[in-house]
């Protein structure tokens, strides 16, 4: 660039160029290790609720899913792109959507799974049609699905071998009637998977991500207000039947699946209405799975329900180029 | 060309259990082959009744192929199709109870599987008896062996047993998924690709020889 400059001062040459003339300084290398700063406070509060068992599901998913990529990449002849941290996040993400007591085959399975089929059976970083981590964990769900829902207390695993096995608040809510404290939802001391649990450190990291401008906030805001407009309706409805808005945007993987999944920036529509859409069909879908579906918990098919429309959003939301289909 | 003939009945065999192999390279009647084989034992009931209906419709329609109109064949050919497959199913309800209840309404949907009506189509209509019987073995047991090495997998990981026989031990946590559709979908696209890249590797081999 210097260069360039120093020889147009000099009137040396004419300096032709192609567009792009404007380039941003982002590469997928410092977005992704930004992600994975992000990700740090939500590892935390699972290490602080669960103990050093979610450290070792998170470590053994992230192990798995850059193994499978270097051994995909080299079967398959292809650069290796261990490096672009895409695969530490994708690890990162299914170690977070894991209950504790999970076993660690599942967690490398789920994590094969994902990178493998989900990502590089489509061809990689930026050609997947749905999110790695969730296909990842959808295929959990339907190979060990009693072992995905064997949740644990917070705080219970350090103290005994077998720890206490509880159900999450939405399953309490759905299948017992309970309703859980939200200050307890709030902070994280419920059973759940391990990243889900904790609002606020989810909040905080994506609040970062936010500022440094990774986030479009269009995504996890219609993602998070339309599942709270839906289930609010309902709440006024019949406040005794259904819960609270705040109860819903608190529970479950709605805010871990809203800041880190819905913004995945490869399985996001492009367009600005085009993401309107998908995030408000997501959260529409997930507050009608929670409170109509068989399961307690609608988020993670939610997004990959959309996901799988995202082509076909962003080819009927493309903007019209200037005077494109006016009338003679 | 005695030997001439038997080498061309060879290979109409043959065809059918790599070349040709129904549902990896033909990806024909692929509704058993989804449906039916979450065990070996089921996969190879299905394929030997899908078997025993494409001989006898192959054979069937070979011979009736100089007295047929061509307007009304594939009417023809669905009615013989459909007294075979009414045959086995009756056969298999009779004998082996348990079977025809696990295969459910698939054996009756033999009369609409393609590879029986696309071989009377393709081969038989225009063949002799002695190649449309061969081409019916062929095909019908590349066939039976297709459903049986997907039971293989899927029986295998989805309930830790071959042929209901436990071969996994406790510590193995069946894989719910393989005994459901997605787990089909999942060792079938498997299966394409591993036959796929075995061809691709036989066709590399030769050509640089």
């Amino acid at each position: 660039m210097e260069e360039k400059t120093a020889e147009i001062k000099q009137g040396a040459r004419l300096v032709v160029a192609s567009s792009p003339h404007m380039r941003s300084v982002d590469s997928v290398p410092g977005i992704m290790h930004t992600v994975v700063m992000a990700l740090f406070p939500v590892v935390a509060a699972s290490v602080y609720y669960f103990g050093l068992r979610a450290l070792l599901i998170i470590v053994v998913a992230v192990v798995s899913c850059l193994v499978t990529e270097y051994a995909v990449q080299k079967i398959r002849n292809k650069p290796v792109t261990i490096h672009d941290g895409s695969a530490i996040i994708t690890g990162m993400l299914i170690g977070l959507m894991l209950p504790a007591g999970f076993p660690l085959f599942g967690v490398f399975l789920g994590s094969f799974f994902a990178i493998a089929v989900g990502k590089q059976l489509f061809g990689g970083l930026g050609f997947n049609i749905f999110n790695p981590a969730l296909l990842g964990r959808a295929f959990m769900q339907a190979t060990y699905p009693v072992l995905i829902t064997t949740w644990v207390s917070p705080r219970t695993v350090q103290k005994a071998v077998d720890a206490v096995s509880a159900a999450t608040p939405l399953a309490l809510w759905k299948f017992e009637a309970k309703a859980t404290l939200l200050s307890d939802l709030f902070f994280g001391n419920v059973a759940g998977s391990l990243g889900e649990t904790s609002v606020i450190a989810i909040l905080i990291g994506g609040l970062y991500l936010r500022w440094k401008g990774y986030v479009n906030w269009k995504l996890p805001l219609g993602y998070l207000g339309s599942m709270a407009v839906v289930s609010g309706i309902f709440w006024l409805y019949d406040p005794l039947r259904f819960a609270s808005p705040l109860f819903h945007l608190c529970a479950g993987g709605a805010m871990l699946g809203a800041w880190f999944m819905v913004t995945d920036m490869v399985t996001s529509p492009t367009t600005p209405l085009g993401q309107w859409i998908f995030a408000i069909g997501g959260g529409v879908l997930a507050i009608i799975i929670r409170l109509f579906g068989g399961l307690p918990e609608g988020v993670m098919y939610s997004i990959l329900f959309m996901n799988a429309f995202v082509p076909l959003i962003n080819k009927h939301t493309r903007p019209k180029v200037f005077g494109e289909g006016v009338k003679e | 060309m005695a030997e001439d003939s038997a080498n061309s009945l060879w290979y109409e065999f043959k065809k059918g259990l790599w070349q040709d192999i129904p549902p990896f390279r033909l990806v024909l009647g692929t509704c058993p082959t989804l449906a039916v084989t979450n065990s070996i034992k089921n996969g190879i009931a299905m394929g030997l009744a899908t078997l025993f209906v494409l001989i006898c419709s192959n054979v069937a329609i070979s011979a009736l192929r100089k007295y047929v109109a061509v307007q009304v064949r594939i009417a023809l050919y669905v009615v013989i199709i459909a007294l075979f497959v009414t045959l086995a199913d009756m056969f298999l309800a009779a004998m082996f109870p348990p079977i025809s209840k696990a295969l459910g309404p698939y054996v009756p949907l033999i009369v609409v599987n393609c590879i029986i009506l696309g071989r009377a189509e393709a081969f038989a209509q225009k063949n002799a008896v002695v190649p449309s019987l061969m081409d019916a073995l062929g095909i019908g047991l590349g066939f039976t062996m297709s459903l049986a090495s997907m039971g293989f997998v899927r029986e295998l990981l989805g309930f830790g047993t071959l042929l209901n026989f436990r071969v996994l031990g406790d510590w193995f946590e069946p894989w719910i998924v393989m005994i459901l559709p997605a787990g089909a979908f999942v060792v079938f696209g498997s299966f394409i690709a591993l036959v796929n890249w075995i061809s691709h590797r036989k066709a590399a081999g030769s050509s640089s020889m």
